[in-house]
């Protein structure tokens, strides 16, 4: 049987989801095994959140409403970790506006 | 031994640097095709691995900035979306190197084209991807840059300079480059000498640029003024060890006045404003160091392609938000002399006195009107004002400002926001310095000092065979800077300077004392500028 989730969390992070970031993100998204998707609208176009090319490729500047959707097992779980993570800034804390 | 060569860029991490020239862009050795697309394939995949084996030990050894960046790159090349083109490629007949550079120049092109400077940085990490895959598939490896060389070439990866010791001195001069580079932000914050843009000021010139005897040589690379020499005479070896033992000594006392208004020694304030010429030069500023922005060059939007209105009113906003409510003064655009643009400006003998600057405006109104109306929509957003150069005779700034006056009309009818900021003129062109008084409407004059010198002395700037005629402290140019000083006084006419001179401490009590109290400089140079204030007495 087959889950499916989708919620949308607000960019916060000062140059959005950028390089460093978007390690992150790509990397936690692969801890599950649901496949992962974002986009910067709820109508997409969709993309592959455990690509790190397909991710940067939706230039997803601060301010930016990131939409995502998972599907298999665990989607919850991860549609959840991926939101939580763009609402702590990535863990960035202070030190990214130097090296943005 | 070749003749001295001076070449001029922008300055994105301020230090001096005295080494033997490195060239990065040396030819690279050949790639030898493999005999089946098999052999293709397990080649390009043994490429990719060496090259991400090396990234995950220079990330082990990095700190967490560093890594940062490294982790970035690794995880691009662990990503199948990225090497799956050049597989395709291989699979239909390709060779692995031409495969790979194919997939990854599309990849890259994407970047180039981003609207957003910090993605259009993230080009050189793409660039650099492909070079260490192209290098361990090529296999032989790199020559090594010897101890306090000075990196010369088009550009530098991240993990070149990484992988470089730093600690023996030595910098970076490039030809393009970009001060929003990672490269650029390592630099700065490890304190390595950097100049970019060299190609972008140079590429018009009659002569030929650098020859391989240049390339092979002594260099003086000088990015606190963002210049490099190549193949430097003695006597330039030793003015150039004078400035970068002084600016050493004053580096350090100067830290202290960055944050501070700047005064002279009696108390006497003194403006100081910045020079940029991209909109992205704002992002390592802090906007509270300085009191606003004396000029903003527009010719460096003016690449490759003659930028559209919302390119334009884009990068004006950016820059004018940043400011507040200091004030930024945005020149029209400067083509022609040494910063030709395709597509607008003309093959000259004699560039420098030919159409340059508000001439060239003029001629071209249909892209100067392009210009006016991303001015006066970007004006809504700060505290705009904008300065005509190379004006001559007061004709040219009544023709300006009419051309102002009809998009301002324009765009009130269209119901488009817009607000005409202060229309001011640079001085630099002798006629104007002679005679301001025909220039009374100007809201505002500002000195461009490089200019004004080169045509009062007739000593080209980019000539090191006159260079000790081009001194803004000649009698002659500094009389005509307190003249211009004091029509302004008595006619309450605001009169600043944005040359290089203003941001010299060797000029600034010359430029105080002809009656000046508003400078503008390079970034790099603020701390050192305000430092120079505090030392004069009047």
């Amino acid at each position: 049987m087959s889950a499916a989730a989708e919620a949308s969390v607000l960019i916060t992070h000062e140059v959005g989801l950028h390089a460093r970031p978007s390690v992150k993100f790509t990397k936690l998204a692969k801890t599950f095994s649901a496949d992962v998707e974002i986009a910067l609208a709820a109508n997409g176009p969709w993309f592959d959140a455990k690509s790190i090319v397909k991710v940067m490729a939706a230039k997803a500047p601060k301010g930016t409403v990131l939409h995502i959707r998972a599907k298999g097992d665990g989607a919850g779980e991860a549609v959840g970790a991926l939101v939580e993570l763009v609402r702590r800034d990535f863990d960035e804390g202070k030190d990214h506006a130097r090296t943005a | 031994m070749p003749e001295p060569l001076r070449l001029q860029g922008i300055s994105a991490s301020a230090g001096y640097a005295e080494g033997p020239l490195f060239d990065l862009d040396q030819a690279a050795v050949r790639y030898v095709r493999k005999a089946t697309a098999a052999d293709e394939k397990a080649a390009l995949e043994a490429a990719i691995s060496i090259a991400a084996g090396r990234l995950a030990t220079l990330i082990e050894t990095s700190d967490s900035e560093a890594a940062g960046i490294l982790e970035f790159q690794l995880a691009m090349l662990e990503d199948d979306a990225l090497t799956g083109p050049a597989f395709a490629r291989i699979a239909e007949g390709m060779a692995a190197d031409v495969a790979w550079r194919k997939a990854l120049d599309a990849e890259i092109a994407g970047y180039e084209t981003s609207e957003q400077d910090y993605f259009r940085a993230r080009a050189a990490d793409m660039r650099d991807i492909r070079d260490q895959v192209l290098r361990a598939l090529i296999g032989g490896g790199d020559i090594a840059a010897p101890a306090g060389a000075i990196f010369y070439g088009e550009d530098i990866a991240p993990t070149r300079f990484l992988e470089t010791d730093w600690s023996a001195g030595g910098g970076i001069a490039l030809t393009a480059g970009s001060a929003a580079s990672h490269v650029a932000m390592l630099a700065r914050s490890r304190g390595v000498p950097m100049v970019v843009g060299l190609g972008l000021m140079e590429r018009g010139l009659a002569r030929p640029g650098a020859s391989p005897a240049h390339l092979t040589g002594i260099a003086l690379l000088d990015a606190e003024h963002g210049g490099i020499v190549l193949a430097p005479s003695k006597a330039e070896i030793a003015i150039f060890r004078r400035s970068s033992s002084s600016f050493a000594a004053h580096r350090g006392k100067a830290a202290a006045y960055l944050t501070r208004p700047a005064a002279t020694k009696t108390g006497i304030a003194v403006r100081v404003q910045v020079n940029i010429a991209d909109p992205s030069d704002v992002d390592s500023i802090d906007a509270a160091a300085c009191d606003g922005v004396g000029l903003m060059r527009t010719e460096f939007l003016f690449g490759k392609t003659l930028p559209g209105e919302e390119t334009q009113y884009r990068a004006y906003r950016k820059v004018l938000e940043w400011a507040g409510e200091r004030p930024v003064t945005i020149r029209t655009v400067d083509a022609g002399g040494d910063k030709p643009v395709p597509g607008l400006t003309v093959e000259e003998g004699n560039p420098f006195l030919g159409l340059r600057g508000i001439r060239l405006s003029l001629m071209r109104p249909e892209v100067f009107r392009v210009q006016i109306r991303a001015l006066l929509r970007a004006a809504m957003h700060g505290n705009l004002k904008v300065m005509f150069p190379m004006i001559a005779v007061p004709e040219e700034y009544e023709h300006a400002t009419a051309l102002f006056a009809e998009e301002q009309a324009d765009l009130l009818a269209r119901g488009i926001a817009h607000k005409m900021p202060p229309l001011g003129i640079m001085v630099e062109v002798p006629s104007v310095a002679i005679a301001p008084e025909a220039f009374a409407k100007a809201a505002f004059f500002s000195i461009g000092s490089n200019d004004l010198t080169q045509y009062v002395m007739a000593a080209a700037r980019d000539n090191a065979s006159v260079a000790h005629l081009n001194s803004v402290r000649h009698p002659a140019v500094l009389r005509l800077i307190a003249s211009v000083a004091a029509f302004g006084r008595e006619h309450n006419i605001p009169v600043s300077l944005c040359g290089d001179a203003g941001g010299d401490p060797a000029s600034i009590p010359a430029l105080l004392e002809t009656g000046l109290r508003d400078l503008s400089v390079a970034p790099a140079q603020l701390a050192m500028a305000k430092a120079a204030i505090a030392d004069v007495s009047i």
